[in-house]
């Protein structure tokens, strides 16, 4: 077994739960968290794609953007110096999913913002958290003040059963629609929910104080429609919903239009829109809106049985040619009992239906460019 | 009589005359967790010792299985392409992947026996 300098590592606020729950400990951005538990990945994504799952995601960065001048607007118009997205249509008690652009019109990191009333509320990538951190302070800091909210622990709860299992401690679950977000009471701790996930399944994401998490996350486990859910199951969960993993499936080298997420970018945004442009790369992003880009990421669906995974190169023909693109994120689907991948390909190359291979172990293996999410998503609109 | 034998990269050979049986423990399957796709090698293929000849993947990663002795392919476990669970159910049983006919048995003076591979695990 790979040995791992455990004293290096941070540990979640759930490190002790995960523990004793049984939870393979690995490595994963910089914390010391669970892969998984006893009952293995496949059970544990079969069992949040037919029950309830919960997830830590604690390693994730909270931030708080409050504005100098006291009116959420400024934060919101300064937030979108940085991001292609429309922020200040973001209704209070709503949230967005948006990008820090770079200057090539590449990704910094993905992220959700939230608009709390009188603050803007993210949650960013662990990887990247110091990074956006940075990156905020350094372009923001005259009109926001930016607090990173290091003391609260991040729990999702995902699956057809969170709504009726989180409403026994939180009255307001029920009510709220996908990418609602706010200040809610969750068994009487001051906690943050919004209804989003990263599983394509209904469900609520907790940002909830350090010292509160154990109590919260016991909690919501005593109930037997939830299983303790760990980043393998996250990650092929994810795969099947055909949402991106940041450093993988985009990074600073794919723009938004690249990577498929035009749907992320507002028109007001874009050419010809009321605030159109000023966000890090808008020429080239823009341009890619207008002209289109040169590749795309697409779904891939393998003929076979053979997962194709991560870094395998796609080619246009069986035997022959140079390759024409490459898989970014790639696994077995618990869900499809299928492999499913996803990469980037020519936008010639781009339609659905088109015929591939993907080059595993010296084969080329027939696939085709196949419609994501590969699980239909039941959000609560 | 078989002998059961064990390599330090978890796979196991029942050795019977000059045939083994081979496939992985039941340690080996536990450290993967959940087998979803078995890739065997091609009847009568010639594996040298420590060659990658089998591939076991689940849901996460795909492992290399390697040749534990040098020698010819004579038959493979069809049924684990429909049912790669069997390897997480059955590792050391029903789960065998390969049959190779040893060629040199002087190899096998290098794995470990039972109370060795436990010691290696522990």
């Amino acid at each position: 077994m790979l040995a791992h300098d455990q004293d290096s590592l941070k540990r979640p606020p759930l490190h002790g739960l995960h523990v004793s729950l049984g939870g393979k400990m690995v490595p994963f951005a910089g914390y010391d968290m669970p892969v998984q538990y006893p009952a293995g990945v496949l059970k544990e994504h079969l069992h949040t794609r037919a029950s309830a799952g919960l997830f830590d995601v604690s390693h994730m960065g909270q931030l708080a953007l409050r504005p100098k001048s006291g009116r959420i607007e400024d934060a919101a118009r300064a937030l979108e110096r940085l991001v292609p997205q429309d922020i200040a249509a973001i209704a209070e008690g709503r949230q967005r999913y948006a990008q820090f652009t770079n200057a090539d019109g590449g990704i910094l990191d993905d992220l959700m913002a939230a608009n709390f009333g009188d603050h803007l509320f993210l949650v960013v990538n662990a990887a990247c958290k110091d990074a956006d951190e940075t990156h905020l302070r350094a372009h923001l800091s005259g009109d926001c003040i930016i607090e990173s909210l290091a003391d609260r622990a991040l729990i999702a709860l995902q699956g057809p059963k969170s709504e009726s299992v989180l409403a026994k401690f939180c009255a307001e679950a029920p009510s709220m629609k996908f990418m609602d977000a706010g200040p809610h009471q969750v068994a009487g701790i001051a906690c943050f929910v919004s209804r989003s996930g990263y599983t394509g399944e209904d469900g609520f994401e907790i940002s909830v104080p350090a010292g509160d998490a154990e109590r919260l996350a016991k909690m919501l486990l005593d109930n037997p429609e939830v299983l303790p859910i760990g980043l393998g199951a996250r990650d092929s969960l994810r795969l099947e919903a055909g949402l991106c993993l940041y450093g993988h499936d985009i990074d600073t080298a794919t723009t938004p239009v690249e990577a498929a997420l035009e749907w992320s970018v507002q028109k007001s945004r874009r050419s010809g829109g009321a605030r159109a442009g000023g966000f890090p790369g808008a020429e080239k992003i823009l341009a890619h809106f207008d002209n289109g880009a040169s590749r795309r990421r697409v779904g891939l669906r393998a003929d076979g049985r053979a997962p194709v995974r991560e870094g395998a190169l796609l080619f246009a023909d069986a035997n022959a040619g140079e390759p024409i693109g490459k898989v970014t994120s790639g696994g077995f689907g618990p869900s499809l009992n299928a492999p499913v991948a996803m990469g980037y390909v020519p936008t010639s190359l781009s339609a659905l239906g088109t015929r591939l291979f993907a080059e595993v172990r010296g084969q080329r293996l027939p696939l085709a460019v196949a419609a994501m999410p590969f699980v239909k998503n039941t959000y609560k609109r | 009589m078989t002998t059961t034998l064990y390599t330090s990269d978890h796979e196991w050979l029942a050795i019977d005359g000059d045939v083994a049986t081979v496939g992985i423990t039941d340690y080996a399957q536990q450290q993967l967790g959940d087998v979803v796709f078995v890739e065997l090698p091609k009847i009568g293929r010639a594996l040298k010792k420590a060659e990658a000849a089998a591939v076991v993947e689940s849901v996460k990663a795909a492992s290399d299985v390697y040749a534990p002795v040098t020698g010819e392919v004579l038959e493979t476990n069809a049924e684990l392409a429909s049912e790669p669970a069997l390897v997480n159910s059955d590792a050391q049983g029903k789960a065998w992947f390969f049959k190779i006919k040893i060629a040199d048995r002087s190899e096998l003076g290098g794995l470990m026996d039972e109370a060795a591979y436990k010691a290696h695990t522990a």
